[in-house]
């Protein structure tokens, strides 16, 4: 049976974000995973709160409003802006350097996505800020037309229409890359590491813009250059350029998994993939170690502390059956906010506010599972991430900035109260 | 549902119904080595859960770039559902193949020991003809391999003959050695420095008979004469499973075979010998950082200074253990160990020998072989003896196991 400081199971944003934070402060790390996380389908943005319910402009101010058992009041406004700032730094010294994100908790941007309804996010990449739309400046779209998981009209339809006054124009290229007929956004952003496609695109839209127009391009400028070819459109065309995000394969989300997944490699911390746990050994309120199945082999992963970020719901962490039974998957910690029988589960909208939506794993404030009576379940388990209950990210805005914020406050936790890592680099 | 959630979900309904976990989210496409260089495979999530679907017993199979699927299984690994989505493409290839026929070079290529039987008496001659240039062409013209494909040098002895000469000392614990066809006609010296480190750190070894794992003819679509070759190495390996013996393996990708691919692709839940041979089987470096996690291996490694690139294949992380081998390079003193963060050299076992898929198995490889040009190290290092070749043939850096990195820490 192997040991670590810390097993970290999932490597989402949450899980990735503990490791990381652990293995740089010293700890020997572990990470246990089913697959890839979440990051490959995110925006690359942290969305700390954009609405609560109302839209939120100035999210360090509107943290404090939320309601106790929400997991930023658990971890605290501090915690939160900590773990911001930790994860910019991250960026800008990361294996993409200089390419770095910008923004703070003190206030949001105003971004379109792909369909151009406004987006509030507080920590977005540098290749995106330009977006921003309270600024009024009219906005050139371009796309590729064998990118088919983008349409520059109908971002710059719905940008006219967003009551913003910001005017929009679109435009979609010819250019394919190594002539495929297929291509995602992930072939594109390949291509766009090339200084000599970069060129081709420069050249194409160099002609057609307007005077005062910034332009938009699908979040394809580069996955392992970004920062050089955003640079490289904005001298070519002389204008403000900007990404906006894209369906999945989302590049920049690729990004953020690449900076941390390598952070974690230089640090010594290692991943293990197609690894689900199964179930934990237990010795006086305390999990000994982590059991996982490979093949016919059932095997034992030793830990002196354990961060369990596994996602929820949708990513298999939380589990529902047909007879409104939840379960946590990992170590069977009890699911806080399941309604009962008879009791209302789903209201009629889709935006609703769900009775079901804020189920989860209660933790107290030092991210420690509860149980029904609220009393610590473990001692040595904390949870981050979309496993906690008491958020509604979807409704929030708030994905990013709770795995961010809970992943990085549970590494915090740790290294304070761990003697098994060196006392000179807890510290840090 | 899926097979690591503690379920034995095994079998080839199950593993198919995988596919229904599918969220359509391609993270395996973006992983994809091949389809990440070539136009020519579309990806794993269009021919596995999506193409799955338009796949029908006894009819044709609708979608021919399924065959320029390699095999690597990184799609299964990086998966977030926990769809077997190589599994699936090895199982739909079978088909497709039983289709439209098998080539004579696959077949070939999917029997090294019979290659291994005709070319270690003949090893001068055989070594000549493999690497004399006139003579590759026409195999490529006749068969199909191409010409600049990397192919090993036979040893002119086997591996068997050595351990029959060989008296294992007494010892408390015992392992037998499922050495595979790499280290019986190419590598015997691996075999030999594997049996010492393990003697070294009071292991005593058994190496049974054994034949091919029948890895390369379930890679060529070859099922049945594969599974034949799975049950006869089962049959021979299970009395030591059980009797508590462990069955340890220097080849990663053969002990995968073992551990997981032929009850998952084969479908061969069902063979007793194979279950009982899976449970006890382990890659070589595996059971190393196990002997050591139980204070069992000897630790007074002497220096070796030098730089290796260590290169974990893509069968390797099949196995979901790690990088065990990075573990054991950390107690080596001086070792300096740069860690490759390449997903695969193209090799595949036999894919990249081929001639149309030559070409693809470079430009998946380049990535790899630029860092290790970058590096610019004494040597390599890879767990998997078609890889070593591989990256031997792209860099002209020597490429070891890390076996012989450890038998050498070792002072043997």
């Amino acid at each position: 049976m192997s040991h670590h400081d810390a097993v970290v199971v999932g490597t989402g944003l949450a899980g990735l974000t503990a490791a990381v934070r652990l293995a740089e402060s010293g700890a020997r790390v572990l990470v246990l995973a089913k697959g890839v996380g979440a990051t490959h389908l995110s925006p690359g943005t942290i969305d700390v709160l954009g609405y609560s319910p109302a839209r939120v402009e100035r999210p360090a101010e509107a943290l404090g409003a939320l309601p106790a058992t929400h997991p930023y009041s658990l971890v605290g406004a501090d915690a939160v802006a900590a773990a911001v700032t930790w994860f910019k730094e991250r960026v800008a010294s990361g294996s993409l350097a200089p390419y770095a994100s910008v923004g703070d908790v003190d206030a949001n941007f105003l971004l379109p996505p792909a369909v151009g309804v406004p987006r509030p996010s507080a920590v977005v990449p540098e290749t995106m800020a330009a977006g921003d739309l309270r600024d009024g400046d009219p906005v050139y779209v371009v796309g590729f037309r064998a990118l088919k998981d983008f349409h520059p009209a109908l971002l710059a339809d719905n940008l006219g229409r967003s009551g913003l006054g910001v005017k929009a124009r679109a435009t979609e290229l010819e250019l394919v890359p190594e002539r495929r007929r297929d291509v995602n956004a992930l072939g594109f952003a390949r291509a766009l590491d090339d200084p000599a496609f970069r060129g081709d695109v420069v050249a194409q839209v160099v002609t057609r813009l307007a005077p005062g127009e910034r332009v938009a391009f699908p979040a394809v400028l580069g996955i392992a250059d970004p920062h050089g070819a955003w640079t490289a459109l904005e001298q070519g065309l002389g204008r403000p350029v900007f990404e906006v995000p894209t369906l999945p394969p989302s590049v920049p989300g690729m990004r953020v998994f690449a900076l941390l997944r390598e952070a974690l490699r230089r640090a010594g911390g290692s991943v293990v993939l197609n690894n689900v746990v199964i179930g934990a050994e237990r010795a006086g309120g305390r999990v000994t170690a982590l059991r996982t199945r490979v093949g016919l082999r059932d095997e034992r992963h030793g830990a002196d502390w354990v961060v369990l970020a596994t996602g929820g719901f949708a990513s298999g962490g939380l589990e529902l059956d047909s007879r409104w039974s939840a379960r946590e998957t990992a170590l069977g910690l009890p699911v806080a906010g399941v309604p009962g029988a008879g009791e209302q589960r789903f209201r009629p909208g889709y935006f609703d506010d769900h009775p079901m939506s804020r189920a989860g794993v209660a933790v107290d404030r030092e991210l420690r599972p509860v149980d029904a009576a609220g009393e610590r379940a473990l001692e040595n388990v904390l949870v981050a991430g979309a496993t906690l209950a008491g958020a509604e990210p979807w409704r929030e805005k708030s994905g990013d900035g709770l795995s961010l914020a809970t992943g990085y406050r549970a590494a915090e936790l740790v290294l304070a109260a761990s003697t098994a890592v060196p006392a000179a680099a807890a510290g840090s | 549902m899926a097979l690591h959630d503690g379920h034995d979900v095994l079998g080839t309904l199950l593993m198919r119904e995988s596919l229904d976990h599918c969220v359509k989210c391609t993270i395996c496409e973006t992983f994809c080595p091949v389809s990440n260089v070539t136009p020519l495979f579309p990806g794993p999530k269009y021919v596995g859960p999506q193409a799955e679907r338009f796949r029908v017993p006894d009819e044709p199979s609708p979608d021919a770039s399924l065959d320029y699927c390699s095999g690597c299984g990184i799609c299964t690994q990086v998966c977030p559902q926990g769809v077997h989505i190589a599994e699936i493409n090895s199982r739909a290839r079978a088909h497709l193949k039983a289709t439209h026929g098998v080539p004579l070079r696959d077949r070939l290529l999917g029997r090294p020991t019979l290659a291994g039987r005709l070319g270690t008496p003949a090893a001068p001659l055989a070594n000549w003809t493999l690497r004399n240039r006139l003579l590759r062409l026409a195999a490529e013209k006749a068969i199909g391999l191409h010409h600049r494909a990397p192919m090993p040098r036979f040893a002119g002895r086997t591996f068997q003959r050595w351990a029959r000469g060989h008296t294992p000392p007494q010892a408390a614990r015992r392992v037998a050695f499922f050495h595979g066809c790499g280290t019986n006609y190419y590598e015997p010296r691996l075999g030999e420095m594997t049996v010492a480190l393990l003697e070294h750190n009071g292991v005593a070894v058994d190496v049974p008979k054994q034949d091919c794992c029948g890895l390369p003819l379930q890679s060529n679509g070859l099922f049945d004469d594969a599974r034949g070759y799975v049950h006869r190495l089962a049959q021979r390996l299970a009395p030591f499973a059980r009797a508590d013996v462990d069955i340890v393996g220097t080849s990663t990708s053969c002990t995968l075979m073992l551990k997981r691919e032929a009850l998952e692709i084969l479908g061969m839940e069902d063979d007793a010998d194979l279950r009982a041979v899976s449970a006890r089987v382990f890659d070589i470096c595996e059971y190393l950082v196990g002997m050591h996690e139980r204070g069992e291996l000897k630790t007074d490694f002497e220096p070796v200074p030098e730089t290796v690139v260590y290169h974990a294949p893509c069968q390797q992380q099949g196995h979901g253990i790690g990088k065990p081998a990075l573990d054991l390079f950390a107690l080596v003193p001086e070792l300096r160990v740069v860690e490759s963060d390449a997903t695969c050299c193209g090799v595949a076992g036999t894919y990249g020998l081929k001639r149309e898929k030559y070409d693809i198995a470079m430009k998946v490889g380049a990535g790899l072989f630029a860092q290790i040009a970058d590096a610019a190290p004494d040597r390599a290092v890879c767990d998997s003896e078609t890889c070593r070749w591989q990256i031997e043939h792209a860099t002209g850096v020597r490429t070891v196991h890390p076996v012989e990195l450890l038998h050498r820490a070792s002072g043997l």
